[in-house]
């Protein structure tokens, strides 16, 4: 039963083949067994679980069931989620019980889906293999001595394990298409303002946006059906109707203009990725489409106009540990002054701390021009070149990271070689636009991730590519053989 | 870029951490290598193009001047670490 799809578990749940119960029981018990190994859980709710388990079993009976009712799911402990521990991997949260659900966790949860737990994370989202959360790093379940990706490399890790059906993730920079890339998953970063950020700790409220992470295309949809939405307790929602994901995964893609980006295809590209993209691409064009060559010039600008816009964010957002109202305090201040250094410096962990004084450096009196304006004009650019990009077709398609799952520790002491992860994704973060990985054929059995990018709220679009080439293909239905 | 010790202090001190004397050399070299690859921005002329805030051309919301939220205190300060009478504790500030 783990090994199915939402899609398909839905039809079982539906039929009687199985119950809510019996398969959150099941999923709870492989969890137990297995991550041990993977530590993509820092939370389980167990007792929830099985509490919202009988309650979608009541819900199917009557009759009034969706298609994740009942479904087993995981939230990116990013997701503040009420009465349950949220900690956004760092110890500044330690113990930190939310007093409310994130829109994104109450949508999910009004469609019937059940909350397993809480998963691994880089502390506070920053990070590209999962090393920097203070409740240990998480490992691929394609080979244990790797890292998942990160920073929602718990969830990228459980899904991939078949430890939930789908799980929650949130990506600024590529947070949810990289770790999909590592462990063989399809994951979705929606348009920016797609999915409500209520409720989700914050980053770079210019970057943030929360997606789902899935074992196919089809799950993303409907994942993100009940995930996207306006909610008006989040001042940069979308007010703009969902369109029918779903619905609209049907259409063959004959004709569909799938953009090259000739500066993501050279150098600093790993080989045997560049070839697994390339079998995808040869795919793609036997189902009908048509492939052009685009240029994205100032692409290459787009990670170190991150690293100011990001930690600049980051460093005004997360001034509001203080040790005052919530989180980490130290004990025995002298002063005030005392008080904050103290629990601050306790409570966040080194990548943190190296992103707020980053961008405390950019964002103080004499150097805002040569970094924080100066990067929100590279951005506008950026946004230039997609625009241009998107005149000649429809869906950008590329490589998701530029290698295969790197080995833990390897990156760990140089952050500049961990943030050149993300040079493929991040443009598409500064832009606002939507992106998806979803696998590539493996590359010395090691997962790859295919990238598609699409234009502002074409996630339908984007999904039924995906989808196509899923119906076409058996890339997404590899599994870690420990984990099947 | 090269930060100096100093500079990592004076950062340190604006962003509210406490950093050691021993932590500042490496934590210099960080930074330093991280503002090098920001510097790859000077090679673009960027002084005709608008600064981009933000991806989705939108403006503001404005909502009724209506309250809408309850009263929450209780629950919001069972979380915080020093609380009497409702108010948050922090060292001593006036004399």
């Amino acid at each position: 039963m783990h090994n199915k799809t939402i899609a398909e578990l839905s039809i079982a749940l539906r039929d009687g083949q199985v119950s809510s119960t019996e398969l959150t029981t099941q999923m709870l018990q492989r969890v137990k067994t297995h991550d041990a190994t993977l530590n993509s859980f820092v939370t389980v709710t167990e007792d929830l679980a099985l509490a919202q388990a009988r309650a979608a079993d009541e819900r199917i009976a009557a009759g009034a069931a969706g298609p994740l009712t009942g479904i087993p799911i995981a939230h990116k402990d990013i997701f503040c989620t009420l009465d349950v521990r949220t900690s956004c991997g760092s110890r500044m949260l330690e113990g930190f019980v939310s007093p409310y659900d994130a829109t994104v966790v109450a949508n999910l949860q009004r469609a019937g889906a059940v909350m397993l737990g809480k998963t691994n994370m880089d502390e506070f989202a920053m990070g590209s293999s999962n090393e920097t959360s203070y409740y240990g790093p998480v490992r691929n379940p394609w080979d244990t001595e790797t890292v998942p990706g990160g920073s929602s490399g718990g969830s990228a890790a459980a899904v991939a394990a078949r430890l939930c059906a789908a799980a929650t993730g949130t990506d600024t920079g590529g947070s949810i298409r990289q770790p999909a890339a590592l462990t063989g998953i399809t994951g979705l970063k929606p348009t920016y303002g797609r999915c409500s950020r209520w409720g989700m700790i914050a980053f770079a409220s210019s970057l943030d946006q929360a997606g789902p992470m899935t074992r196919s295309a089809e799950d993303a949809a409907l994942m993100l059906a009940a995930m996207a939405g306006f909610d008006e307790r989040d001042s940069t929602s979308a007010q703009r109707p969902v369109d029918d994901y779903v619905g609209a995964l049907g259409s063959p893609i004959k004709g569909v203009r799938i953009g090259i980006v000739k500066e993501f295809m050279g150098e600093g590209l790993d080989a045997g990725v560049g070839a697994s993209v390339s079998a995808a691409l040869d795919e793609l064009t036997r189902l009908g489409a048509e492939l052009v060559e685009v240029s994205l010039p100032n692409a290459g600008l787009s990670v170190p106009a991150y690293y100011v816009v990001a930690p600049a964010e980051c460093s005004s957002n997360l001034a509001r540990f203080d040790g005052v109202r919530y989180g980490h305090r130290c004990t025995d201040p002298k002063d005030l002054e005392d008080l904050y250094k103290r629990s601050r410096s306790e409570g966040f962990g080194a990548e943190v701390k190296r992103r707020i004084m980053i961008g405390t450096y950019a964002l103080s009196a004499g150097y805002y021009d040569a970094y924080y304006l100066k990067a929100q004009k590279v951005r506008q650019l950026i946004a230039d070149d997609f625009r241009r990009a998107f005149a000649a077709c429809d869906v950008i398609v590329g490589p998701t990271a530029p290698g295969t799952a790197f080995r833990l520790g390897e990156k760990a002491d140089d952050p500049v070689s961990m943030y050149l992860q993300d040079i493929y994704t991040i443009a598409v973060n500064l832009a606002g636009l939507p992106g998806m990985s979803i696998p590539a054929p493996a590359s010395d059995g090691m997962p790859v991730g295919l990238q598609l990018i699409g234009n502002y709220f074409d996630e339908a679009r984007l999904l039924n590519v995906a989808h196509q080439l899923q119906l076409a293909t058996d890339w997404h239905r590899q599994a870690p053989a420990d984990f099947v | 870029m090269s930060l100096s010790a100093d500079d990592v202090a004076k950062i340190a001190h604006l962003a509210r951490l406490a950093v050691e004397p021993r932590e500042s050399e490496a934590l210099g070299r960080e930074l330093s290598s991280i503002l090098d690859l920001v510097a790859q921005m000077d090679a673009v002329d960027t002084a005709d193009v608008p600064p981009m805030a933000h991806p989705l051309e939108m403006a503001q919301r404005l909502r009724a001047d209506v309250v809408t939220e309850e009263d929450r205190r209780e629950r919001y300060q069972a979380h915080a670490p020093a609380v009497e009478n409702g108010l948050f504790l922090v060292p001593k500030v006036l004399e």
